[in-house]
């Protein structure tokens, strides 16, 4: 028997290794995708034209116009961010806006104001702030279109103690 | 220079979030579904209009947030009582120092006059000492536009000062699903007379009593 078909009787069919769940670290070092590590520490403006993960200290900007920002369970973003999609495991501080989603998972924080078209936050994440939701056809619209929620408009005020289709419940109102 | 709501963000460790309960009490969770009338009234009073601001004190709360942008609103969250405790500790003992509610309701409420066309207080107001609910109500006050809507919700049962505490998760315009996460001290009892002298400086004041002793309040700026 020589030494080629020892080797192939020795090759075992499947792996000896346990399966790894894929998550936004293996991601970023499988894809290829940039990456700050987490004894990583920037202070400035970061523009990026491919997804990013961020497992460091960034102050600053972080803008990616058209790609994926990952903050990972270490990072600590004090900055303003734009991307197309944002998924936070770590803290932000700042204002987010993300063109198509933004994703809170559940041991991450977030202070700041969020305009995005989607939003996911898990039970758990913390989260301080305002949400504007841009629809998508606004978007599409094109970047002059007219804001998607004119937050400013005054409010119509309605009676109250105006009666609620067929509730029975009877209220007691206190008028001044 | 990052407004003063952002200060003291990162004092701990990203996954130590304020006022964060263990997993084991979050695993005691308890789910039910309650028809809310004050609830339904709160949309009523803001239908047909869209693109008003809605401030939730009840924290980031997925469902909620899908419900109110999807009628076209801009909603503000805020963890209140994730705040309360991180600020104060559990309980109301503590929240008699004036500097010390000062200092939490410029975190918490530091949004410019009139932003709001809507409050969704939830329970967050029961569980504050007298001195501390006088000055957020001023400040409730102070940011809600004039029509503005407010919706609370109040323990009703006298006899003991230890409420659910729950999160309130919005399935439709008249219907809430609870989830209990254990027992809470109220720092005071709330009758309607209470209630009305709270919010003396709104418009009015509007009670739907329900079967599991709860006070839903509707209050008008």
């Amino acid at each position: 028997m020589d030494v080629k078909d020892v080797k192939k009787e020795n090759i075992l069919p499947v792996s000896s290794m346990p399966f790894k769940t894929a998550t936004p670290e293996s991601d970023a070092k499988g894809s290829g995708q940039a990456s700050i590590g987490k004894a990583v520490k920037i202070n400035g403006q970061i523009f990026s034209k491919e997804d990013l993960y961020i497992d460091g200290d960034v102050e600053g900007t972080v803008e990616l116009h058209e790609n994926r920002l990952t903050i990972g369970p270490n990072g600590r973003v004090q900055a303003s961010v734009r991307a197309r999609e944002v998924v936070v495991l770590g803290a932000i501080q700042g204002n987010v806006e993300a063109s198509d989603r933004i994703d809170i998972r559940k041991e991450a924080k977030l202070v700041g104001d969020i305009k995005t078209a989607r939003i996911v936050i898990e039970d758990g994440a913390y989260f301080k702030g305002s949400i504007d939701i841009v629809r998508q056809e606004a978007q599409k619209a094109g970047a002059t279109a007219a804001p998607a929620h004119p937050a400013a408009a005054a409010p119509k005020p309605v009676a109250a103690g105006a009666a609620v289709g067929s509730s029975p419940a009877v209220p007691v109102e206190v008028k001044r | 220079m990052l407004p003063d709501r952002f200060k003291g963000f990162f004092g701990e460790s990203s996954g130590n979030n304020p006022g964060r309960r263990s997993s084991a009490q979050e695993e005691k969770e308890t789910q039910l579904e309650r028809q809310s009338r004050g609830l339904e009234q709160f949309f009523f009073n803001i239908r047909g209009v869209e693109g008003l601001s809605i401030l939730d004190l009840g924290g980031a709360v997925q469902e909620n947030i899908e419900f109110i942008a999807n009628l076209g609103h801009r909603i503000t969250t805020q963890a209140f009582l994730q705040t309360l405790d991180q600020a104060f500790g559990q309980g109301s003992i503590t929240q008699t120092d004036p500097a010390q509610i000062e200092a939490f309701l410029a975190q918490q409420l530091s949004f410019p006059d009139q932003t709001f066309d809507g409050v969704l207080l939830w329970d967050t107001l029961q569980y504050m000492s007298p001195a501390l609910l006088a000055a957020t109500v001023e400040q409730l006050h102070r940011i809600t536009r004039p029509g503005c809507y407010m919706l609370g919700f109040f323990n009703s049962d006298d006899k003991g000062l230890s409420s659910p505490n729950m999160k309130f998760r919005i399935a439709k315009t008249n219907t809430l699903h609870l989830s209990q996460r254990g027992q809470r001290n109220q720092a005071q009892p709330f009758n309607n007379r209470n209630l009305e002298r709270l919010f003396v400086k709104f418009d009015s004041v509007k009670f739907f009593l329900t079967r599991e002793h709860l006070r839903e309040v509707i209050i008008r700026r």
